[in-house]
């Protein structure tokens, strides 16, 4: 019933959007629609594990062996919370925003990419999954590719193409999962059962089919070279949309549809992806120094951040399960704070170059305090949210039984923690602090609907921070429940 | 047999009625109450009401695959005319004439789709065939229409030639000295040489008539050359229903050697795959990108041939129907356009801006992204391979090849949305022409959510039957 009714109202409300015809009009139905949703999702929380409103079965594709079966575990309830609180914020914070043409076209076409990440969050049937899977990209296309910067068409057009090849094979890894299926059937409950009839030969080429998708979306080295291009191109909403959720999808699916279902493969390539990650966050980090656009700079430290989750993942540990599943969550918050101010800095300004800014500490005083602390929670400061998240991932990595190589992973992965010091602080002083010049002395201080959306981000980052408590409640039956699956044995 | 007999008599009616009346929308009129007929009688005949009982020898056999062929070649058609109609009125005078002739093709088309006998098989890709190589010179006074219509007699009477000896030489391969298909096969394990060269050259001829590569050079120059119209009609409503012919014959007569001349078939989808849809790349006008897309789009159907399972019979028959709406829609909005290249799409979005969405509708179909028919009917597909455990290189090679696809799709969309321009339409596209594009990108949208609707018409006709 709940999942249903988070996948539906975005998509009934989007579709409705379409013919508002109306800017202001679309703007505040598409807040009043992502708090609808946010209610609801917080409705989710307070219900017990197993109660019935959490959970919806109906038959959809019965020859296909395919149902419309979503529902929620502590993985599905923090992602789709995550979803559910950003949509709000983001329509808040970009509130100024304005966009040419017809611009009620935006907002409906967010509210439908909310329906598509909404239900790969909350499907349990891995058709479904493929299918809202596809549907999340396409809203994302139109957005970024009507409304982006100058190279909009030919960088939105490499992410659709990079990611349309990942999931067409995922398909095939999925089609050929289902056909070995005694039951033929694409449920959840089906696909874990095949963990140990398929054999360790299979499982080996199978885990890249799947993989590749999943590595593509997050993005890992040495597929990410969409990210920094389509993030810089994209409208600002829509990048808060692709970096704070949908590069979530990417670690999202090995939770739930690769590690459980294919251990083995999983195990036997975990050195290899972890490997990859390792450079990956370095290399992204060295990049990230060196940038002077503000969003390509955010980019790149996604892609660090992405790459110490991933390495968790194939880690195989409690705690760095739990971590990876947190840290999803605080790492959508931090990052979306980030976004907002340079939204803010790009809309006063028009422009991102860090070099042509400077001194907005003096001009922007209440901004300046409420950055410092969403980036000191981006390098994982303690009492930030992200040093709950970060210690849980270095603690799994460190403590991992999965790979002998541990402790190289983990002291590799800490040396990007460093440099993401280096280059949030750095910018920061750049940017904030310094004498002004003629484009920063006229910038304002932020405006009361920022000062909202930021506020709510600090706070959620502290409260998490110091009480993290109902985070861990919340996902380690969850944990617990994959890595008893990621066990081939049992 | 209600459809066969049905469709000869209206293409009489059709060749008649030029000389009682010279009214252009009595004659379309006429056409579009043949076609309803034609869909009506062929339903009813899959319900178990037939017009005549007739003893026809095994020559031919009606089963729910081959009726349900018929009535998505019907109902595409019928949904042609209705789109696109009066743009036949432009290519020449004769317009009971062309609607004649379609009426003949279908009868054809019947015929393939419900053969038992090679020799019903050859008559029918005859019927196709002659008045197709007519429809495509139909614009006498265009030099690239005639060339066309040259370029199809030629080639199109070679490849007739080699069936012709395919069928003789099954002829005498098989154990009874039989044309009908399911007593061509012997029960030996090895299969003979002559045997296997008569499949080979059915295999090469078929493989020519739903341009495969590498026998697909006819494909884009006719075309292209051919009146618009006419293409929409050559490249969905054709070419799915020899396909569904096609299928029959290898599942009916050599389903049982499969082993032995599926590696062929398998080079010749890998090769209409990559050719298809590489070529189509770099295509600077939609129509002639629309006839690499066909070529493209049938060596996803050749997946359907390759695997032979029930599901890719189901497969295909979801095939027929999604590409053939997509593709009728995309053309029937082609018809309208000042333009044909990619820059005449510039900018209709802000123009024409339900056109630029069901265009869209229909291009996504074509790509195969989720919640249109295309999707499920490229699902089909590879579930066939992939359930077959042999292959597996060729469903992954077959989805890069769609990855490649959605380049060429993409652009038109692109050029529609994200580019300024002057494109529109010639004529401000009338209301009911819209409505129908909007039922037509209703019908895929339908098709990609239940696809079963139209499915379990084969399962659950087949007992009335």
């Amino acid at each position: 019933m709940i999942p249903v009714l988070l996948i539906l109202i975005p998509l009934v409300t989007g579709l409705v959007g379409f013919f508002l015809k109306s800017v202001t009009g679309a703007k505040n139905w598409s807040l009043f629609s992502s708090l609808v949703t946010l209610v609801i999702s917080l409705w989710a929380l307070t219900l017990a594990k197993d109660s019935e409103l959490l959970h919806t079965d109906v038959a959809w594709l019965p020859d296909l062996g395919s149902r419309f079966s979503v529902g929620m575990d502590g993985l599905s309830t923090i992602l789709s919370l995550l979803t559910a609180v950003s949509f709000p914020l983001i329509f808040v914070a970009t509130w100024r925003d304005e966009y040419r043409g017809k611009s009620w076209n935006f907002y409906a076409l967010m509210l439908l990419s909310q329906a598509g990440l909404m239900g790969v969050f909350l499907a349990t049937d891995a058709l479904l999954f493929y299918f809202f899977w596809e549907l999340a990209l396409i809203p994302v296309y139109f957005l970024c590719s009507q409304w982006g910067g100058e190279r909009r068409i030919a960088v939105t057009f490499k992410f659709f193409v990079y990611t349309f090849v990942g999931s067409l094979l995922m398909l095939i890894g999925l089609l050929w999962i289902y056909s070995k299926t005694p039951d033929h059937s694409f449920s959840m409950k089906s696909f874990y059962a095949m963990r140990s009839v398929i054999s360790a030969k299979d499982q080996v080429w199978l885990f890249w089919l799947l993989f590749t998708a999943f590595a593509i979306k997050m993005p890992i080295w040495p597929l990410h070279t969409w990210q920094p291009d389509t993030y810089e191109q994209s409208p600002n909403a829509t990048t808060m949309v692709l970096s704070a959720i949908m590069v979530k999808m990417g670690l999202f699916g090995v939770i739930r549809w690769l590690a459980p279902v294919l251990p083995v493969g999983t195990w036997a390539w975990g050195d290899t992806v972890s490997g990859a990650c390792i450079i990956g966050m370095i290399y992204a980090s060295l990049v990230a120094i060196k940038q002077d656009d503000l969003k390509r700079l955010i980019a790149y430290s996604s892609i660090a951040h992405v790459g110490l989750m991933c390495l968790a993942i194939f880690a195989t540990t409690e705690s760095g399960m739990q971590g990876v599943m947190i840290q999803m969550f605080n790492h959508g918050i931090n990052i979306l704070g980030m976004w907002i101010v340079v939204d803010l800095i790009e809309r006063q300004t028009g422009t991102r170059k860090i070099s042509q800014l400077g001194g907005l500490a003096q001009t922007a005083p209440v901004l300046a305090i409420l950055l410092v602390v969403v980036a000191l929670a981006n390098v994982a400061l303690p009492l930030t949210n992200a040093f709950i998240g970060e210690f849980l991932l270095f603690s799994g990595v460190f403590t991992s039984t999965a790979t002998q190589f541990g402790v190289v992973f983990t002291v590799v992965a800490g040396l990007s923690i460093i440099l993401s010091a280096v280059y949030t602080l750095n910018m920061i002083q750049r940017v904030f602090y310094g004498s002004t010049n003629t484009l920063t002395a006229k910038v304002t201080d932020i405006r009361l609907n920022e000062k909202v959306v930021l506020v709510a981000i600090v706070g959620l980052i502290l409260f998490v921070g110091v009480y993290p408590k109902p985070m861990l409640d919340l996902t380690k039956e969850t944990a617990e429940f994959i890595l008893s699956k990621m066990n081939y044995k049992l | 047999m209600n459809a066969i007999i049905l469709s000869a008599v209206w293409g009489i009616i059709m060749m008649f009625s030029g000389i009682v009346t010279k009214s252009k929308t009595a004659i379309r009129n006429t056409a579009i109450i043949g076609l309803a007929l034609l869909l009506i009688g062929n339903y009813a005949d899959m319900m178990g009401y037939h017009l005549v009982t007739m003893e026809v020898h095994k020559m031919l056999y009606f089963d729910t695959f081959g009726l349900l062929g018929n009535s998505i070649a019907f109902a595409s058609t019928l949904l042609l005319v209705l789109l696109s109609g009066r743009d036949m009125e432009k290519v020449g005078h004769n317009l009971a004439e062309y609607f004649a002739l379609i009426f003949f093709v279908l009868c054809g088309i019947s015929l393939v789709t419900t053969f038992n006998s090679l020799l019903m098989l050859f008559l029918g890709i005859e019927i196709i065939s002659i008045p197709l190589y007519i429809l495509t010179g139909s614009d006498k006074k265009n030099l690239k229409s005639n060339e066309a219509a040259l370029k199809y007699f030629l080639m199109g009477s070679f490849s007739t030639g080699l069936m012709l000896l395919g069928i003789a030489f099954l002829y005498g391969a098989s154990p009874m000295g039989s044309f009908a298909v399911d007593e061509l096969w012997t029960a030996k394990p090895q299969v003979s040489p002559l045997m296997l060269s008569g499949i080979l050259l059915l295999l090469i001829s078929m493989s020519f008539k739903v341009s495969a590569a590498p026998f697909h050079f006819w494909t884009p120059d006719v075309y292209d050359g051919a009146p618009t119209v006419f293409t929409s009609f050559m490249a969905t409503i054709v070419k799915v229903s020899i396909f569904v012919g096609f299928i029959r014959l290898f599942d009916e007569g050599f389903g049982q050697g499969a082993a032995q001349w599926q590696i062929f078939v398998a080079i010749i989808t890998a090769a209409t795959l990559f050719i298809g849809n590489i070529t189509a790349v770099f295509q600077q006008s939609v129509k002639r990108m629309l006839a690499y897309s066909s070529i493209a789009q049938a060596g996803f159907m050749l997946l359907g041939l390759l695997s032979l399972t029930g599901i890719a019979k189901q497969g295909i028959i979801l095939y027929a129907a999604a590409y053939s709406l997509a593709t009728i829609g995309i053309f029937a909005i082609l018809l309208r356009m000042k333009d044909y290249t990619f820059e005449g799409f510039n900018g209709l979005a802000k123009r024409q801006p339900l056109l630029a969405a069901t265009c869209t509708i229909f291009l996504l179909s074509l790509a195969g992204i989720p919640l249109t028919g295309g999707f499920f009917a490229k699902y089909y597909m590879l579930m066939s391979v992939v359930s077959t455990g042999k292959f597996m290189w060729l469903a992954i090679f077959a989805v890069l090849c769609a990855a490649v696809s959605a380049y060429y799709y993409f652009r038109v969309i692109q050029a529609m949305y994200f580019k300024d321009g002057e494109g529109g339409t010639e004529v401000e596209p009338s209301a009911g022409f819209k409505g129908l594009l909007v039922l037509l990108a209703a019908l895929i949208l339908v098709l990609g959510v239940f696809p079963q609707t139209l499915l379990h018409q084969l399962t659950e006709m087949i007992y009335t039957w």
